[in-house]
């Protein structure tokens, strides 16, 4: 033996060599999580991304996509400078511009819209975390034409919530992961959100609660549940609907909070349906002891919930609760009657039920905190039902999506679990009812030439008077939101406007403007189907039927190459963005906040944050409220934007440091020195709820108060939970014939089917469409934690992790298909048929095959090598999914979606697999053909070492 | 061929909870991204936008799946160096370029003396090493050791990037060699294990298993399906419910 060193002859390291010349406190945009970050910047590069501790939203941890945000910042795919297209759609043959033309072009191509017809102007912005600005871009501009991604990911979600209980899951509120002893998720697969779940599962983990996943695929947060129920897809809403069939089976509801809270006393009349109201319109209970009909918020009223009362008009009408417990305590949703469709064993469900009712009710924890509630009756204490739920993309991305949220919140209301210790607990500014919420703007004649909207494109209709249709029941909205075929679409529906503008139904558009979205890809249904149509010419013309497509981007996506003028962003390191309260906040139940993005380091490309290209184009084109009077622009870009507009007397963008000494918030003048605070603050600003405000919101006077000061509403707005939706009933009465406007006659059936003011279940849609042998299994996605959307792939580090996706098929069904490793099989669906590797998987629902979402890539896209794994042996299930259901010989075609909110239907999928044959070569089909690189983009590089510069040897 | 010290002072080490990983991947991007800037050579990739990219890595999450039917499940399984006591890749080096420190027995790699010949990579029965094919030089996890002791970074973030960063705080940081440190603590309460103790390595880091999981279904229905009562008309319940409004006064 030779030996060279003992221990004490080891090398002399340096233990505490430089890091970093400066850190930089921003928010992450890696994901839609909006973590704090702290930039460490060495020799003017970035030298390390870490957590901010101080960071309300993430306390110091950050994901795999935040770690790995250098080399998104740095990616060879960045777009460079503006592009023009100067070949045929689709190909990627552009040349590059100055701005001053891209923007004068833009401004030619934009101003004769609005002052023609300024609805022709379709304006979708993605994953955009800046709809406060972009919607009101559109207001300004005058077209109703605007949305978001919220139509095909989680607007089923938002719009439930809103209407139940004033907030919903996610961005609207949390699980109270300090208290909660029984959490139950639903349809969440490894995001939404990132890193506070990963955080609060392990809370509870260490606190011993029990954590009960509800998922057809065991994976991420499923993986490590206590319990794991491998739930068929689309069936959630029967199995939540029996267990509220045990709950009150059992008697294990909690009386004393649904007579305080909900509308469970109301009457409704058994004629219409609709609530019995007084003169003013309140709702009327009948008072126990009296026996008088009383207004539901009358001082001491004791409401019954059961029997039959006869209004002073003759009519009779009936409590909720008793038509609840009617309704639900139905054998049809007993649990040995549901256990087939719904793949979980009676037992399970049975004992589902017993937990929930036996930790809300027999571990209550209290706060000692009195508080006084808006009838202002005195309480000594907090009580907390320690049960909390959420639920996600597995639930929303349903036909039946709505209604099965809304059915998860009833569960949690008739448990007493909400925003009490321990259960679901809101996020400011919510709880706010749907009435605090504006209507939809566009109506039938608000849409004029150079004029704004008088409100905000998007809102939350209240009944069919709301809707945007024109004499004939017909769409106003080239998306066809808020009309009969989607009437509470609040998020719009961003999946349908290429296909309708290219159908010219409702009618053609003249612009399509679009930000960060992915549409010539991962973000449609039909992928394929969508490039033809952004491709295709009408014949006699010649012309593009989209006549003009301006897109802002960051990145080489798939959808630049279907663009005309390309307006190149920034990465999130070199922009100003704000995370706003009037937008999509990050407060947290016990506090409110908001942040801000700035520029850490400074673009070294010709590119510019799109926020601030909109806000140039605003002055370009004199919209109001973008121009001063004499006609020149109000705001020198978006920084000045954030500080300096206001929604409202004293409500701007940002809510820290107002006034302007600064000391301020919630409300006040605009601080010239804002952004300067914020950035000193780390990026983000906090304000504490009072203690007495922190519990029960939705009734809390401490809370109303603290929110009339915050601004985020003029008045108090208690929220009594609606169990029973009036709304929905009114677009039945009106199915029926019996009340004004009417739907067209054939979604009349529909809306009276799905519409039930109670939550129901129904299949979903495109599995009721085809006969079920021949598409026997459902196939989803799940979204892998390493990557968000198509994002993920452009990375050098994200990319090792998933390159390319197999579809994961059930153990049983493997075998049966005599399936070995390496093996592809054909999928088929209604629509289409895939070609894709498949792997064996036991933890799976075994009806359902699935695979990770958007890692297949167009051959070229993203500056990867046009034979990178992602294009040959990555797939899209989108081929397979179309935007309209499979004919079923009424000769009308149906869309793909909830019928009530539009959401897009992608998770009913239902296909049928076979073994591909041995001697097919080993790539996905179909293959498209691939797309140029463009002008001006650099040749990746062919290695990478990623700090090499720094490297000082390691032996001192 | 190198020796290894009799004892180290302290046992520095990683403590990795498999009932919490979820196997997100942010300790094993985390870890890269630290690293590639700081001990020694940056970890380089190759081909990264390409049909065949790849790099090196000083952590890894790799995921199984375990059981049957309603018991089957994916399991997270973070792996990197454990930092043997008795670690086979330090002895099997020529150069002296691997060693353990005696302080707290760090196992490191000396890049300036490696000639990257790759035995310590067949050595190590755990996969742990990967070799920098742009430096030619052998990496592996250095436990941050350029974090750890850093006086340029706050106190409280003196710890290895992986456990920094980890959102399900899956991951621990301590002293092995101290019984009442909070990772020796952990281990005796969460019967923590040795990866393949058969090697006969003693490793330093040690695994908590997942938790024991209640049988399903976790509690048994009060009824029985024979048993329960017809709910059709709700009277019962109807009847429950006066009298429970009844008592609410």
């Amino acid at each position: 033996m030779t030996a060279v060193r003992q221990g004490r002859a080891q090398p002399a390291l340096d233990l505490s060599p430089k890091v970093s010349d400066e850190i930089r406190k921003t928010t992450c945009y890696m994901c839609a999580c909006r973590c704090g970050i702290n930039v460490h910047l060495r020799d003017g590069k970035v030298r390390y991304i870490e957590g901010n501790r101080d960071h309300p939203v993430n306390k110091g941890v950050l994901c795999a996509k935040g770690s790995a945000g250098i080399m998104q910042h740095y990616a060879p795919s960045r777009l460079r400078k503006p592009l023009l297209r100067v070949g045929e759609r689709g190909k990627g043959e552009f040349k590059e511009i100055e701005w001053e033309e891209a923007l004068s072009l833009a401004t030619e191509w934009l101003k004769p819209v609005r002052a023609s017809d300024p609805k022709k102007l379709a304006f979708f912005t993605g994953r955009d975390q800046s709809q406060a600005l972009t919607g009101w871009w559109a207001q300004q501009f005058g077209t109703p034409n605007f949305a978001a991604h919220g139509g095909f990911c989680s607007v089923n979600m938002a719009a439930a919530g809103i209407y139940t209980m004033g907030g919903a899951f996610w961005e609207f509120g949390s699980p109270d992961w300090e208290r909660t002893k029984l959490f139950v998720v639903f349809g969440v697969a490894e995001d939404h959100d990132s890193n506070p779940i990963k955080m609060g599962l392990s809370r509870l983990k260490a606190r011993g609660a029990k954590i009960v996943s509800v998922n057809p695929v065991r994976t991420g947060y499923s993986a490590i549940a206590d319990q794991w129920l491998g739930v068929r897809p689309g069936t959630d809403g029967l199995l939540v609907l029996s267990l509220i069939h045990e709950l009150l089976r059992n008697r294990s509801v909690d009386l004393d909070y649904l007579i305080r809270y909900t509308n469970v006393p109301w009457l409704v009349v058994e004629d219409d349906g609709l609530f019995a109201r007084d003169a003013e319109g309140k709702a009327l209970v009948q008072d126990r002891a009296s026996g008088t009909l009383k207004p539901f918020d009358a001082k001491d009223v004791k409401p019954s919930l059961h029997g039959t009362v006869t209004l002073p008009d003759g009519r009779k009408a009936r409590p909720v609760f008793e038509l609840m417990a009617e309704t639900y305590l139905d054998e049809r949703y007993a649990p040995e009657r549901v256990a087939e469709e719904t793949g979980i064993a009676a037992d399970h469900i049975v004992a589902l039920a017993e937990e929930l009712a036996r930790v809300a009710f027999e571990e209550e924890i209290t706060i000692e905190q009195p508080w006084v509630d808006w009838k202002g009756e005195r309480h000594e204490r907090f009580i907390g039902r320690p049960v909390s739920m959420h639920a996600m993309r597995g639930i929303s991305a349903h036909s039946n999506g709505f209604q099965t949220c809304r059915a998860i919140h009833v569960l949690q209301i008739l448990l007493g679990s909400v925003d009490c210790p321990g259960g679901f607990r809101y996020k400011p500014p919510y709880p706010k009812p749907p009435a605090v919420h504006p209507r939809p703007a566009g109506k039938l004649g608000e849409v004029a030439a150079n004029q704004p909207l008088t409100g905000a494109p998007l809102g939350y209709p209240l009944g069919p008077e709301d809707l945007l249709v024109d004499e004939a029941g017909q769409p106003l909205r080239i998306d066809k939101a808020y009309s009969w075929e989607a009437p509470l679409s609040a998020h719009g529906l961003m999946h349908m406007v290429i296909s309708n503008a290219y159908a010219g139904d409702p009618y053609p558009v003249d612009v399509l403007f679009m930000y960060m979205a992915n549409m010539a890809w991962n973000s449609s249904m039909n992928s394929r189907g969508v490039m033809e149509m952004l491709e295709a010419k009408d014949p006699e013309t010649g012309e593009y039927r989209i006549p003009k497509i301006i897109y802002a981007d960051a990145y080489a996506s798939e959808m630049v190459a279907y663009s005309d003028l390309v307006l190149p962003d920034t990465t999130y390191l070199e922009r100003h963005d704000c995370i706003s309260l009037l937008d999509r906040p990050i407060c947290e139940p016990d506090a409110v906040a908001d942040s801000i993005r700035w520029p850490v380091v400074e673009p070294d490309r010709d590119v510019r944050g799109f926020q601030s290209v909109l806000i140039d184009l605003g002055g370009r084109l004199g919209l109001p409220g973008f121009v001063e009077s004499d006609g020149t622009p109000r705001y020198r870009d978006y920084a000045d934007y954030m500080v300096r507009h206001e929604r409202k007397p004293g409500v701007g963008p940002l809510a820290g440091w107002r006034g302007e000494d600064g000391e301020d918030w919630g409300t006040g003048a605009p601080n010239p020195d804002q952004l300067q605070r914020y950035i000193d603050n780390g990026g983000f600003w906090t304000g504490e709820i009072p203690e007495e405000a922190l519990y029960f919101k939705f009734a809390n006077a401490a809370y109303q108060d603290f929110a009339v000061r915050m601004g985020f509403y003029n008045a108090s707005q208690p929220m009594v939970f609606q169990l029973y939706l009036e709304t929905l009933q009114k677009f039945r009465l009106a199915a029926e014939g019996r009340a004004q406007p009417q739907p067209p006659e054939h979604l009349r059936e529909r809306i009276a089917e799905c519409f039930t003011p109670l939550p129901s279940w129904y299949a979903p849609f495109e599995q009721a469409h085809l006969e079920e042998g021949d598409y026997p299994l459902h196939a989803i996605t799940q979204r892998p934690m390493a990557m968000y959307h198509s994002w993920g792939s452009q990375n050098a580090w994200l990319r090792q992790i998933h390159s390319s996706n197999p579809l994961f098929v059930p153990g049983p069904l493997y075998d049966e298909l005599g399936l070995e490793p390496g093996d592809w099989v054909w999928v088929t669906s209604h629509h289409g048929r895939i070609k894709v590797p498949a792997a064996r998987m036991e933890a799976v629902n075994d009806r359902t095959v699935w695979t990770w979402n958007a890692i297949g890539k167009r051959a070229g896209a993203w500056e990867l090598s046009p034979s990178a794994p992602e294009a040959k042996k990555g797939f899209l299930l989108n081929h397979l999914i179309h935007e309209l259901l499979p004919p079923k010989g009424d000769g009308l075609r149906w869309s793909n979606s909830d019928p009530i909110t539009g959401q897009a239907a992608w998770y009913d999928l239902r296909v049928r697999i076979e073994k591909a044959p041995a001697d097919e070569a080993a790539v996905s089909e179909p293959q498209v053909p691939g797309q140029a690189r463009f002008a001006g983009m650099p040749v990746p590089p062919r290695e990478l070492r990623y700090g090499q510069e720094w490297d000082e040897g390691t032996d001192a | 061929m190198t020796s290894l010290p009799q004892q180290t002072d302290k046992k520095l080490g990683l403590v990795i909870d498999l009932d919490i990983c979820v196997g997100c991947h942010a300790c094993v991007v985390s870890c890269k991204e630290w690293n590639t800037g700081g001990y020694g050579a940056a970890l380089s990739d190759q081909d990264p936008y390409g049909d065949h990219v790849s790099g090196s890595w000083l952590n890894r999450v790799h995921s199984y799946e375990a059981g049957e039917g309603a018991n089957a499940r994916v399991v997270h399984f973070p792996k990197s160096c454990l930092h043997c006591d008795d670690a086979p890749c330090v002895t099997v080096c020529p150069t002296g370029a691997s060693y353990k420190r005696s302080e707290d027995g760090i196992v490191l790699v000396n890049e300036d003396r490696c000639i990257g010949c790759g035995l310590c990579a067949w050595a190590c029965p755990y996969g742990a090493r990967e070799m920098d094919v742009a430096e030619g030089v052998m990496k592996k996890c250095t436990l941050c050791v350029d974090r750890i002791y850093n006086d340029n970074i706050p106190e409280e973030d003196r710890v290895p990037a992986c456990v920094r960063s980890c959102p399900a705080n899956a991951r621990h940081f301590g002293d092995l060699a101290d019984p009442g440190s909070e990772v020796s603590l952990m281990v005796l309460a969460r019967g923590g294990f040795d990866l393949m103790p058969e090697q006969g390595t003693k490793p330093v880091n040690k695994y908590l298993p997942p938790r024991e999981r209640p049988a399903e279904p976790s509690s048994c229905g009060k009824r029985s399906a024979s048993e329960r009562e017809s709910t059709a008309d709700a009277t019962g319940f109807f009847r429950w419910l006066d009298q429970a409004l009844e008592r609410m006064g």
